[in-house]
């Protein structure tokens, strides 16, 4: 059975939200919700990092605990789900979410809450499958279609991995061991490759080892150069 | 005297075999207590027509097209 996870590489998300375009570009999502947002930490500082986030479609859900009607439920793919025509708009979810991740669309000329909107990993609904009334309601439903969420699809840098939980995992595992972790990921030198004994050009041929040298000393920048 | 150390043994073997047992290590919380409308599976539809194995085959193929170190390898 597949647990349906996201996972967002920090070392490669360069905030450009396409993820979030993506998402409310596939499902008509409107005005004031944003099923999935890009958080960034020491914007500006050298070193800031960023990671996009909606929800975690937890193993053991918060919302699913609190909330009053019992409108949560979990699909064979672990996938989180809701039921818009139970849901009473409480936000008792939102509350209990650590993530932020239940949205509520302003209904009405006193902006009262509406009905909770949030991310379901592209799955849709309880209504039937690629119907009028799921779209309209939850949005597309791209895993029956036998796709992957629109944002990490969509997703330049690959940062955002969506799937399998196993699966990604093991994509990340093995980007890691090619590319190093940490100061190795990020800088000058693994962007430009240091240069090669014997004063040879910066740029690395194709093909070779990502990540420039492991284990090297970080090359200095020049003056006014890059953030590391 | 016999029969309180053929108790104590029984508690005993019973304490101990308590800690074999498993419990689940992620709480359901109101397990099947959904009060809504039921849902389908992704694959019960077209294309997959109920077949869980082409479904998953398919998500896992797709999934690693992410995988950019696939492609880049001969």
């Amino acid at each position: 059975m597949a647990r349906m996870k996201f996972l967002c590489d920090a070392e490669r998300c360069i905030e450009c939200n396409s993820c979030v375009t993506a998402c409310k570009q596939e499902h008509e999502i409107p005005w004031g919700v944003n099923r999935r947002r890009v958080v960034t930490l020491n914007d500006g500082v050298p070193g800031e990092r960023s990671i996009s986030v909606a929800c975690m479609h937890c193993s053991d859900a918060p919302c699913m605990a609190v909330c009053p009607v019992d409108c949560f439920y979990k699909t064979d793919d672990g996938v989180v789900l809701h039921d818009k025509d139970l849901c009473i708009g409480c936000g008792y979810c939102f509350y209990a979410c650590p993530f932020g991740a239940p949205q509520f669309p302003q209904a009405g000329a006193f902006g009262v809450r509406g009905k909770m909107d949030k991310c379901t990993f592209c799955a849709g609904g309880p209504e039937p499958d690629r119907s009028a009334a799921e779209f309209q309601k939850y949005g597309r439903n791209r895993l029956a279609e036998g796709k992957l969420p629109a944002c990490a699809e969509m997703c330049s840098t690959k940062a955002l991995l969506g799937g399998d939980g196993d699966v990604i995992a093991n994509i990340y595992r093995d980007r890691v061991t090619h590319r190093g972790k940490g100061g190795e990921v990020w800088g000058w030198a693994t962007a430009y490759k240091l240069p090669a004994q014997g004063g040879t050009q910066p740029g690395a041929a194709p093909g070779g080892a990502p990540g420039g040298a492991p284990g090297a000393a970080p090359a200095t920048p020049p003056a006014g150069g890059t953030k590391s | 005297m016999r029969a309180c150390t053929l108790s104590l043994l029984a508690a005993a073997a019973a304490l101990a075999l308590a800690g074999c047992g498993e419990r689940p290590q992620v709480i359901n919380y109101k397990q099947g207590k959904y009060q809504g409308k039921p849902d389908t599976p992704a694959y019960a539809n077209a294309p997959f027509n109920g077949n869980r194995q082409q479904y998953e085959n398919t998500i896992n193929t797709r999934t690693q097209s992410q995988n950019e170190y696939v492609r880049l390898r001969d």
